[in-house]
């Protein structure tokens, strides 16, 4: 098939940055772990979050020097457990999230923290809040009538 | 505007067509409407009388837009051009399924709009499990797809017989690249059939107890990835075959313009998990390569830009435009059915850059679920697209018709457009700029508590509202310009097919062997999806009854 000499050289320009570009993010994700949120870690009966650990005892708790894990449930229209969150600056947080009903979202502006909670399946995210201030939790992923309501917080101190 | 003595447009033909497209703007009224109401709630500048949920307008304005508007139009243009290219007009039984084809979706576009007005399927357009609306809704979206394939069915027997009438000759490049919009189409739809025929209708009947989440959610997106490119090809036909004519101009490469539409078939769908970077259940591995798959769209379209610009630029050139950018200045700025596209095209460059954000695998967690993505389609689908089709209406009524565009048509043409554009600017700007802020889509007025980020996005959400107010101006101009081309005075306008220019190669015939892109069609997505679908059904996750939450 004809091509015209500018036209090879712009798809040939083109086609290589495209190509240093996935290579890069192929190199991101594998080699460095920046990738997108969780593999398939495990499953639970999204009937029975209330009573499979540990998310029947939804909570904040320290792991590590400044090391946290937020357990926590996903529902129509919050997130358990309901008091807001407290860490000191600095801390990394391992967020277990699960839903016990529909899809919802898992997002904190001002982070890169971003994943879908969807029933049966466990997203977790990290992330090391060097910031003090406090941080809104809110479901982007419309999930019913009181959607935009569906929220929490995490205070940095 | 030109009058030729050609062989008058297929009368028979231009019902259905008339049929499809004043259906499409019928929706785009009704989802203009809903759409407006949305941005001025969002805005916090009204509140809806008590019975009326933001919800339902969104799940009506997702619906009517982005499924009937699109679907109706593209029907309706793609068998215009099939009618003038395959042999002057619609044979019988392509005919007989256009109508049907019509009916049926009607059919279903009512029983939809009747459930989600009754506020039994709020569950928005894309219907994630497990959500559960009505068992009409899903049966509502069936039969629109079921009409569609006998649509897209039509086609391929027109496209068949012509073949057979036409031995060894090459058929005609409005009739090649509808073939291809349609198989896009009839393979995409498979998945989203088999989610709402085997997993939702049956599970909302209270048949079955449970859905798998996760399975429903990747057959959804095998299906709403093509889609956009099922709403994008067409204007691609436009750009393609349609714009060089208008501009006096010669198509640039045939076979350029084959190869890029082949390249769309092979790489819109297996891509749908750039749509579900952000959630579990699938590995990195398998998230990665559809990353790379989604990325070779880059190709056809860095080809279709160099073709269009040559196009204009060759034409230019001939017309005796001097240095540069001479040629820009000769391209006809006052024609509306060159400037709606032309606008569409140079839209579709930032458009595009923000898609590539989207699909990359990193930078989607700052902007998955935010108004970033709802700020990025309306300008891919509600401005290239949508533009290009308003540009469309212009020619395309009066050749169905029998009528001429006037001048002073051609002239409110011109300000739509420009409406369209400064409505578009305020709306997607805003979302764009607030999705970066973290403000999520898909969410009525809340200020989280009156926290400090939240209430930093409302300037945004407020000029949002004042883009979708102008927005709106420009549909009631659009539906009163078709008005006015219905009662244009009479006349024969031309159905503009472009020429392929003199000094290009002939069409290598690989690019019509069917056969082929099929297959390479198939292997795509058989290595793209079946591992990670043989992984969902047989995990041991166990599904998830229905919830009404709204």
């Amino acid at each position: 098939m004809h091509m015209h000499k500018l036209e090879k050289m712009w798809l040939g320009i083109g086609v290589s940055m495209l190509a240093v570009f996935l290579v890069v993010l192929g190199v991101m994700t594998f080699s460095q772990g920046i990738a997108p949120p969780n593999e398939h870690v495990h499953h639970i009966d999204p009937t029975k979050v209330n009573e499979t650990a540990p998310f029947d005892k939804p909570e904040l708790k320290q792991i590590g020097d400044n090391e946290y894990e937020a357990v926590m449930v996903a529902y129509a229209f919050g997130y358990d457990p309901m008091e807001p969150m407290e860490v000191p600056a600095g801390a990394t947080v391992h967020f277990k999230v699960t839903s016990s009903d529909v899809v919802h979202g898992f997002e904190i502006p001002g982070t890169n923290v971003n994943v879908m909670v969807t029933p049966g399946e466990v997203s977790q995210v990290t992330h090391t809040f060097n910031k003090p201030g406090e941080y809104l939790i809110l479901c982007n992923e419309y999930c019913g009538i009181a959607h935009e309501m569906m929220k929490t917080t995490l205070v940095v101190k | 505007m030109t009058t030729t003595q050609t062989k008058p447009f297929d009368r028979k033909d231009g019902q259905l067509v008339l049929a499809h497209i004043l259906f499409a703007f019928g929706a785009l009224l009704i989802g203009g409407i809903a759409g407006m109401l949305q941005g001025m709630v969002k805005g916090g500048t009204i509140t809806l009388p008590a019975n009326i949920g933001y919800y339902e307008l969104l799940t009506a304005h997702g619906v009517l837009m982005a499924l009937i508007f699109t679907t109706y139009f593209i029907v309706g243009f793609l068998y215009s051009g099939v009618s003038q290219t395959l042999g002057g007009k619609l044979l019988p039984l392509t005919k007989k399924l256009g109508w049907i084809g019509y009916v049926l979706m009607s059919v279903g576009t009512l029983i939809g709009v009747v459930v989600i007005l009754l506020g039994k399927a709020s569950v928005l357009y894309t219907f994630y499990a497990p959500m559960k609306a009505s068992p009409y809704f899903y049966i509502a979206l069936a039969l629109v797809v079921i009409g569609s394939w006998l649509s897209g069915f039509g086609i391929f027997y027109q496209y068949i017989q012509w073949k057979k009438s036409n031995k060894g000759k090459l058929s005609p490049l409005f009739g090649y690249m509808s073939v291809i919009t349609m198989l896009l189409w009839q393979i995409a739809t498979i998945g989203v059939a088999l989610e709402v025929v085997v997993q939702l209708i049956p599970w909302s009947f209270g048949w079955v107890e449970t859905v798998n989440v996760v399975l429903s959610r990747t057959l959804f997106w095998f299906f709403g990835h093509p889609l956009v490119y099922f709403w994008l090809l067409p204007a691609y036909i436009c750009w393609y075959v349609i714009i060089p004519k208008i501009i006096g101009g010669k198509i640039f490469s045939d076979s350029l313009a084959r190869m890029s539409f082949v390249l769309f078939l092979l790489f819109s769908i297996p891509v749908g998990f750039h749509h579900q970077l952000m959630e579990p259940g699938i590995s990195h591995f398998w998230k990665y390569l559809q990353v790379v798959l989604t990325f070779m769209v880059v190709i056809p379209s860095l080809m279709t830009a160099f073709s269009l610009f040559a196009t204009f630029e060759l034409n230019g050139r001939s017309k005796g435009a001097k240095g540069l950018f001479g040629w820009v200045k000769v391209l006809p700025w006052k024609d509306v059915r060159f400037f709606a596209p032309f606008m569409g095209m140079l839209i579709f460059i930032p458009a595009g850059a923000g898609g590539l954000v989207n699909a990359s695998n990193q930078m989607n967690a700052v902007v998955h679920n935010t108004l970033w993505v709802t700020g990025h389609f309306h300008l891919t689908v509600a401005t290239s697209v949508a533009l290009t089709f308003f540009g469309i209406v212009y020619w395309l009524i009066p050749v169905v018709t029998g009528r001429v565009l006037t001048p002073r048509m051609n002239r409110l043409g011109i300000i739509q457009t420009l409406i369209w554009c400064i409505g578009m600017f305020f709306m997607s700007g805003s979302m764009h700029t607030v999705g970066l802020l973290g403000s999520p889509r898909r969410t009525a007025y809340n200020t989280y508590d009156d926290h400090p980020d939240a209430v930093l996005w409302m300037p945004y959400h407020v000029a949002m509202a004042i883009g979708g107010i102008i927005l709106f101006v420009g549909v009631v101009l659009i539906i009163y310009n078709i008005i006015s081309l219905m009662r244009a005075p009479k006349g024969e306008t031309e159905y503009p097919i472009g020429e392929v220019s003199e000094g290009s190669e002939p069409t290598p015939r690989f690019l019509e062997n069917w056969k082929l892109w099929i297959t390479l069609t198939v292997i795509l997505i058989v290595i793209a999806y079946s591992i990670p679908i043989i992984d969902l059904i047989g995990n041991t996750t166990p599904g998830s009854p229905g919830y009404v939450t709204w």
